[in-house]
């Protein structure tokens, strides 16, 4: 974290970059928030750990508009939300000063609470320098233990690799987390009967509050101004009054961001109800890997999507249809 | 707020029968917007046409609500009507109570119930249209003719005698077809080569006519009247311009190895070579999978021979880029493979052939110079039997459903040259029906029964066995007389079904023309407008619309000629007003529509932009009306709803969805 800091003194410093994009201390020991540095000053409050799960990459829609280079930092599965972002022209490439830090998994709070542990003062071993494999936690009932890899997101458990796919310049050692398969929960639910899935999703959805929690922290869903919140469309403000408005909500945002999902899973983790969103997408990345090919949205900035791109080898619509 | 009248037709008694028309428009009496309503029985003729402008006028309609048969039929009759009593066109909707509704329901009360609610849906649409104006476009007086068989060569020289500039791309060395194939037509048992070269050399000789062989369309863009098509013409190996086609090249080749495309790959040919004799242009190509000089770098015998120092080893392929206001297709037929037809014995026996091998066969110019023998041995066969129907009118997935309709005519044409030239020889057909409806096919049909004793037995056949002995074991059955039968046969012949050329499906994605399940192109209309595609400016010739033979493909060649002839006689066409346009204050920028859009009507430029108050400079779409089709495609993937089609706006749409759900 030191160096992380020195160098975005140095890039302040030198001129390079007007701001340094990254996380502050959050007023828990497990809540660090995206922050804006401006200042060698301001960079004191600056944090990196195994809390700072926030992709980003959309932030850098905005930092684009401002005046000079914005130094941000994208751990890898930020980057390919950056990729995807570009590809958009959502984003200035030549607005980001990318640093590529490093990443051996996010924890979830959620997990470690799940464990009974409960009254947190302070964390250790969530530092991205410690090689610990274990979090030692202060509480109010004394010191807890949580193994790092029973407490990661379940994102970081089908990590996509530990390689950054744009980066100016890259920071600290990343390791491959992935130790599940990715696709394993969308084939479980597959195999449900029709009512059977319906009963899933309806628990599921059913916990939604519609905070928008999901669709502000995804980088897919960057548009200016949502459907939802858009008085020309009749779906602007759909309040949860029954349970097809609230499915309505997320099926539609899991069209929007099909095929442009780079399956960051920010939308699960930021969900305050625990609602697994991420599956969503991932049925269509699996849907996609399986009748177009293997795809990666925002592996890189130029290749064509399977969705808004014809090719002879396409798959028939009678074939996608039988699927259902 | 609109003022809506609703007319009700009941097209006789199609709608009246089992819709309460009455009802329909004493319903619509109480939708938003609905001033008048009405009913009447033919709300095309002309006087139910002026019942619509007299209701415009008198009672002052801003829209209307047609509800009768398909917006196919009569969508541009009561445009106009609505035109001409000082209405919008654009503010007419159907709302389709025929073919959606009474034409498929028999419940009186239920297809009532429906007939008010698609009603209820056009009414809902019509109180947000917006009145629109359609535009121009330009018409390039050339026609593009995809495929140089006799469809396309037909085609071809219709359109350049009526005067206009005419390509046709043709993805083998010559042009011809499978017609250049057949040795004798069926019911005059004329020469085929000797009808068709004339009409080949005609073709090549019109001043009009440019034809591409050994070229295939790549990629087309743009619409009715103005495509933009670029055409591949594939590395020849051989100057055009300097070779004189004395054909010393094909002699000297030392490979001879390639299975001839020609003869169905019943012998084999050189690398360096023309398809067939007659073959236009009389220019070889260098096969360069076959070729020795390609594949080892060592040979160059055809470049040494080549008095006229045509052979050209570095050529590559040409990229031709050309304007069309029309383009036919005529890709033409193959025959199926009998993988999936193994009872036959197809790939056991060289003596099982298929009847377009046969013709090869019989051809003085094919593998056996045109004498009857079997292939495996060249021995005289003494009994032939013919199958019909293999692959064709097919109930499992194995084959075709429908009937290739060309066999029963050329089996009866191949028995009888069989008895005539051989009349020692037994010719026995198995059919499950002989169908030969057209003029003297029937009368073609009972000659080979009547007078050269061909042996018809209705009835299919199970399985063929290969004898040990070479002749062939044919079980079938004889519905008629109700037995089994076990006959030995020296050759058997299948009459394999066909089917639309496999290039078919790429050239209708490029075209967006619309194919059927059995990959045959679709016609706009299957009786009235048989020989266009739904997408304008593109017309069907031949074969690739559906099974037919040589009279019934020249008359539609002819067809399509005369449709492409009518549209390069326009100067200008009105455009479709139904445009996408993007609202720029939605817009993301992010070039998701730009990749969808068929046509490459959308651009993105950065446009100042007043977002309430906030002014920017922002990536924005714009779409070129002139070149929008306004199928739609960038409505549904715009992430936040920015792109809409005018005449069809999300919002009408879903008013519509409302209307029916409500």
């Amino acid at each position: 974290m030191q160096e992380l800091i020195n160098r975005a003194k140095e890039l302040l410093a030198d001129g390079t970059v007007a701001r340094v994009l990254g996380w502050k201390a959050g007023d828990l020991p497990y809540n660090p928030e995206p922050a804006y540095f401006e200042s060698a000053e301001e960079l004191k409050d600056f944090v990196y750990n195994g809390f700072c799960g926030a992709n980003l990459s959309k932030y850098m829609i905005e930092a684009s508009k401002l005046e000079g280079k914005t130094m941000v930092c994208l751990k890898p599965c930020d980057t390919y939300s950056f990729n995807q972002l570009i590809k958009e022209h959502r984003v200035d490439r030549e607005k980001a000063y990318i640093v590529g830090v490093g990443c051996k998994g996010k924890l979830d709070i959620e997990k470690i609470k799940k464990q009974g542990i409960k009254g947190i003062e302070s964390i250790q071993g969530a530092e991205i320098t410690d090689d610990a494999e274990t979090l030692t936690i202060q509480t109010l009932y004394g010191e807890k233990t949580c193994a790092y890899a029973d407490a990661m997101l379940e994102r970081c458990h089908v990590c996509k690799g530990k390689e950054h796919m744009i980066f100016d310049e890259q920071i600290g050692e990343s390791k491959e987390t992935k130790d599940a398969e990715r696709f394993a929960e969308v084939e479980r639910i597959e195999a449900m009967s029709p009512e059977e899935k319906f009963a899933y999703f309806q628990s599921e959805l059913s916990k939604c509050i519609r905070c928008n929690a999901c669709r502000n922290a995804c980088p897919a869903c960057s548009c200016r101004k949502c459907v939802f919140d858009s008085n020309k469309f009749d779906s602007s403000q759909k309040a949860n009054v029954d349970s097809f408005e609230e499915k309505m909500f997320h099926i539609i945002r899991a069209f929007h961001v099909a095929g442009r999902c780079t399956d960051c899973g920010e939308c699960s983790r930021v969900c305050p109800q625990g609602i697994p969103l991420h599956l969503f997408n991932r049925k269509f990345i699996k849907d996609i890997d399986a009748l177009y090919g293997e795809y990666q949205a925002g592996a890189d900035t130029d290749s064509k999507a399977p969705l808004t791109n014809y090719t002879f080898e396409d798959a028939e619509p009678s074939i996608v249809g039988k699927r259902g | 707020m609109q003022r809506i009248g609703v007319f009700v037709c009941h097209c006789g008694s199609n709608i009246a029968a089992t819709v309460d028309v009455s009802k329909v428009a004493e319903m619509a009496l109480m939708e938003p917007g609905v001033v008048h309503a009405e009913d009447y029985q033919y709300m095309c003729s002309e006087a139910g046409q002026a019942k619509i402008a007299a209701a415009i006028q008198e009672k002052g309609l801003t829209g209307i609500v047609v509800c009768s048969c398909s917006p196919r039929m009569h969508e541009t009759t009561f445009r106009k009507a609505a035109e001409r009593a000082g209405l919008n066109p654009y503010m007419v909707e159907i709302a389709n109570i025929r073919e959606h509704c009474s034409w498929i329901h028999k419940d009186m009360e239920e297809a009532t119930k429906k007939a008010v609610i698609l009603m209820r849906a056009a009414v809902a649409k019509v109180n947000l249209n917006t009145p629109l104006q359609a535009g121009e476009s330009r018409v390039t007086k050339r026609a593009l003719v995809i495929g140089g068989g006799i469809a396309g060569i037909q085609t071809a020289l219709d359109i350049a005698d009526a005067g206009y500039e005419v390509d046709i791309v043709e993805k083998t060395p010559s042009i011809g077809g499978r017609m250049s194939q057949l040795d004798k037509t069926f019911p005059t048992l004329d020469c085929s080569a000797c009808i068709l070269t004339p009409k080949m050399v005609e073709a090549s000789a019109h001043e009009k006519i440019t034809i591409y062989t050994y070229s295939e369309v790549e990629k087309v863009s743009g619409f009715v009247g103005d495509f933009t098509v670029d055409i591949r013409k594939k590395a020849r190996s051989v100057d055009m311009n300097k070779c004189t086609g004395c054909g010393v090249c094909q002699e000297k080749c030392p490979s001879k190895k390639a299975p001839s495309e020609f003869n169905r790959g019943l012998n084999t040919r050189s690398a360096i070579y023309t398809p067939f004799a007659q073959a236009i242009p009389n220019v070889p190509v260098i096969d360069r999978e076959a070729c020795i000089k390609f594949k080892t770098g060592k040979c160059g015998i055809c470049s040494k021979v080549c008095q006229a120092g045509a052979i050209d080893y570095e050529q590559k392929d040409e990229i031709i880029t050309e304007k069309y206001g029309a383009i036919v297709v005529a890709t033409g037929f193959d025959t199926i493979n009998l993988e999936k037809y193994d009872e036959y014995a197809y790939s056991q026996s060289k003596d099982v052939i298929t009847s377009l091998e046969l013709e090869r066969v019989m051809n003085a110019a094919g593998p056996t110079h045109g004498h009857l023998e079997r292939l495996s041995d060249g021995k005289a066969p003494k009994e032939i039997v013919f199958i019909q129907c293999v692959g064709s009118r097919c109930a499992d997935d194995r084959g075709k459903p429908y009937c290739s309709k060309i066999c029963c005519m050329y089996t009866a044409k191949h028995a009888m040259l069989i008895r005539d030239k051989y009349p020692d020889v037994n010719v026995t057909v198995f059919y499950i029906d002989v169908r030969t409806p057209g003029k003297n096919f029937d009368e073609f049909y009972r000659r080979a029964v009547e007078q050269y004793g061909v042996n018809y037995i209705k009835g299919q056949v199970g399985k063929v066995i290969p004898q040990p002995d070479g002749k062939l074991l044919v079980q079938g059955s004889d519905l008629l007389d109700n037995r089994q039968i076990l006959k030995e046969a020296d050759m058997v012949v299948l009459a394999t079904a066909i089917e639309p050329n496999p290039d078919v499906r790429k050239i209708a994605t490029m075209l967006t023309a619309s194919i059927d399940t059995n990959n045959f192109l679709t016609e706009a209309h299957a009786k009235l407008r048989p020989v266009e595609s739904p997408t304008a400016g593109i017309f069907l010739s031949g074969v690739c619309q559906g099974p037919k033979d040589i009279p019934e493909t020249v008359a539609q060649a002819g067809a399509a000629a005369v449709k492409a002839i009518g549209l390069l006689a326009k100067d200008k066409l009105m455009t479709n007003p139904c445009t996408a346009q993007a609202d720029i204050l939605l817009c993301n920028g992010c070039s998701t529509c730009e990749n969808v859009c068929p046509y490459g009507a959308i651009t993105y430029e950065d446009k100042e932009v007043n977002d309430h108050g906030i002014r920017e400079t922002r990536r924005v779409a714009v779409v070129n009306n002139a070149l929008c089709q306004g199928c739609g495609a960038c409505t549904v993937a715009c992430p936040s709803g920015a792109m809409d089609l005018q005449g069809f706006s999300n919002r009408q749409i879903l008013a519509e969805v409302d209307a029916i759900c409500r």
